[in-house]
């Protein structure tokens, strides 16, 4: 099962004909994803090479001037999108009026402001990012950037706020022996459409997935929210977390825009004692985290 | 983007929002002129980013143009300190404002709420403090509405507020329009957040936005071409200056300064990606080291990047030592290797003891580059961190 994205996800590419549109379309097919076409208007009509490797052969995908047109034309029901952050918000509603169920949006510097009303009014398409690596269901589907070669098919659901942090624990949890059903980057901005609640919450009801790992960062309250929901609705799926950016100072804003302390909120205390009251064990390293869930599944058992 | 008040208050006029009779004067000279020109009570404020400036001296008032001659001066040039600020931050110009009499003091605000991924409006009663005080000592003066981004502000809200928060009479009728401008302002310029402390009513009975404090997302500026020149040199600006300088992300970049009873800060560090950027600072304490700086090279970044990189971080005097972390995704461990021999290779390098976690794509590749230049990289970050740590205390 495993949840949002299998291999009966029909997934589209906007943006699929620019640099990085193509070259990650390629390596999503390599993985085995079932990417059955793409858009860029004005290149309707044309095709692109799938590139070779995997289940996917000797694909070539069709590319659509729109995403209606894709749609109709392929039954998609997934999209990711690859477009600059000025025409990321327009891409976002093309999807969402064409009936998409699910939008992964990589773009990062996407206007806080474009993405309140985005989120606001495209509440039947659920959207992971924006600023995202994207999601992994392995050895099912991979939608977006991440390098599926770290990852392990198994019963371990994963949640993060970071793209290349989430490699870094994904790969302990793999060489400890506990694969993953699905892994969720949800995006470092301030305002992104799928939280780790959200994320939580589609856990909880997925029977293929026995614990969860959530890495998440300073700024913000989402790891509160996450760690309030755990309490409330999980009480079956051992769950452990990390934390990054425990040493930051205050004021300063790391790489991520959501990634910042300011004034007493979004404060690394603030996150540790909400998954302390939640009983929810915080990895102060990466490597701590295989040996953590270890043991919270046995007091689980 | 934090603006400067009398930035903040050239928006608030834009949509409408009173502000006090006033010049923004650049030099002592320009402020002596304005005041003997216009004699009044005047009260002359250093524009400066900090906050906690008229404690520190930086606002002062003249009631005629030799008093305005002998402030100006002193301000002109005059850095003011506080504890939050003990760098300090040099007066460059003045915001000359009429002095109003003030018959109350109110607080109103606009932000987002990341949870509710909402705007939310913030009242007040209690102006002229810090919101957070207020909001700790007298939460019942204070009043809060989230707004629908798809259907925006209504009257109503403002109406609402007012009398949730207590407002005295003499702002009622002002307030809808000063906060559906506010709200214009929020949107139209994409800010994160727009402020006015305090909001005051004037014993003639007008509504005036005293104070200014406005940040703008920094990835929505692109649609205010006109505002480019506006940025600030502030202290909080030149991390962000320096990784633009190189080709960065406007935060991929920050510098840490020592605090009193910390571990001294002499790790520089580099990583792909904020998370593992984060974390690897993280690890450093974690080793009993102290990272003097945060650099994320991003996703994909190519060798000449991570010379810079490497370049920017060492020329802060502190790091003795370097570690860097890279988990190779779109981010290729060949580019990375290339990058550090090419820095290593520059005429005036500054050469620290380097620690390199080099995994991921293109890893292979990467740590032939480097062996063949003589590093040989470490297998894990906590292997990495504690290698850093001793390196920067001396031990080889």
């Amino acid at each position: 099962m495993a949840i949002f994205l299998d291999k009966n996800s029909r997934v589209i590419v906007q943006g699929i004909t620019g640099r990085e549109g193509l070259f990650h379309t390629q390596r999503m097919l390599a993985y085995g994803t079932n990417i059955v076409g793409g858009v860029t208007p004005g290149k309707g009509g044309t095709h692109v090479d799938g590139g070779g490797a995997g289940a996917a052969a000797s694909t070539t995908l069709p590319v659509f001037n729109t995403v209606r047109d894709a749609v109709e034309a392929t039954g998609a029901t997934h999209t990711i999108i690859f477009v600059p952050p000025p025409f990321a918000a327009d891409a976002l509603y093309e999807a969402h009026d064409a009936g998409i169920g699910l939008a992964v949006a990589i773009t990062e510097g996407i206007p806080a402001h474009d993405m309140l009303k985005v989120v606001a009014t495209t509440k039947s398409m659920r959207i992971i990012g924006p600023n995202c690596p994207g999601l992994v269901s392995p050895g099912k589907a991979l939608l977006g950037i991440m390098p599926g070669g770290v990852f392990t098919a198994g019963r371990i659901g994963m949640i993060s706020r970071s793209g290349t942090l989430t490699y870094e624990i994904v790969d302990m949890l793999t060489k400890a022996g506990l694969g993953q059903s699905t892994c969720v980057g949800i995006g470092g901005d301030p305002i992104i459409g799928t939280t780790f609640v959200d994320c939580l919450e589609a856990f909880a009801n997925d029977p293929e997935t026995d614990a969860v790992v959530v890495c998440g960062e300073i700024g913000g309250s989402d790891e509160e929210d996450a760690a309030a929901f755990i309490k409330a609705h999980l009480p079956n799926k051992p769950c452990v977390a990390f934390i990054g950016g425990r040493s930051a100072p205050k004021g300063k804003r790391l790489g991520h825009a959501g990634a910042i302390i300011s004034g007493n909120f979004g404060t690394p205390e603030s996150k540790l004692a909400a998954f302390a009251a939640a009983g929810v064990p915080v990895a102060e390293r990466p490597s701590d985290i295989p040996d953590l869930l270890e043991s919270r599944r046995a007091v689980h058992a | 983007m934090k603006l400067m008040e009398y930035q903040g208050k050239e928006l608030f006029r834009r949509v409408g929002i009173p502000t006090p009779r006033g010049v923004h004067a650049t030099s002592a000279a320009e402020t002596v002129d304005f005041v003997a020109a216009n004699p009044g009570s005047w009260v002359l404020k250093s524009q400066v980013m900090m906050g906690g400036r008229g404690k520190a001296g930086g606002i002062k008032f003249a009631d005629d143009a030799a008093a305005a001659k002998e402030l100006a001066d002193q301000l002109f040039g005059k850095v003011l300190k506080n504890e939050q600020n003990p760098g300090g931050e040099e007066v460059r110009s003045l915001l000359v404002e009429e002095k109003v009499q003030i018959a109350s003091e109110a607080y109103a605000s606009i932000t987002i709420d990341r949870a509710a991924k909402k705007p939310v409006i913030i009242v007040s009663s209690q102006g002229g403090m810090d919101v957070e005080d207020v909001a700790e000592h007298h939460p019942e003066a204070i009043s809060k509405f989230w707004i629908d981004p798809a259907i925006g502000f209504q009257p109503f809200e403002a109406r609402q507020l007012a009398f949730a928060a207590k407002l005295p009479v003499g702002y009622h009728k002002a307030f809808p329009k000063i906060l559906a401008g506010l709200y214009q302002m929020f949107v139209d310029y994409g800010a994160n957040l727009v402020e006015i402390n305090p909001l005051v009513l004037t014993v003639s009975g007008d509504v005036i936005a005293s104070d200014a404090k406005v940040e703008l997302d920094d990835n929505g500026i692109y649609k205010h071409p006109e505002l480019n020149g506006w940025r600030n040199d502030g202290p909080a600006d030149e991390d962000q200056a320096a990784a633009v300088a190189i080709g960065l992300g406007i935060s991929n970049y920050a510098k840490f300064a020592d605090e009193p009873g910390e571990v001294p800060k002499t790790i520089g560090t580099i990583a792909n990606g904020a998370g593992l950027g984060m974390g690897t600072m993280d690890a450093i304490k974690s080793a009993g080291g102290g990272a003097a700086n945060f650099l994320d090279i991003g996703g994909g970044a190519q060798a000449e990047l991570v010379r810079k990189s490497y370049n920017l971080v060492t020329s802060d005097r502190r790091v003795k030592a370097l570690f860097i972390n890279i988990f190779g995704g779109i981010t290729r461990g060949d580019q990375v290797a290339i990058g550090i021999v090419e820095a290593l290779k520059g005429d005036d390098v500054r050469k620290v003891p380097l620690v390199i976690r080099l995994t991921g794509t293109n890893s292979e590749e990467g740590r032939k580059i480097l062996a063949e230049a003589g590093f040989f990289p470490v297998e894990t970050m906590n292997e990495g961190a504690a290698r850093a740590v001793a390196l920067a205390n001396g031990v080889h």
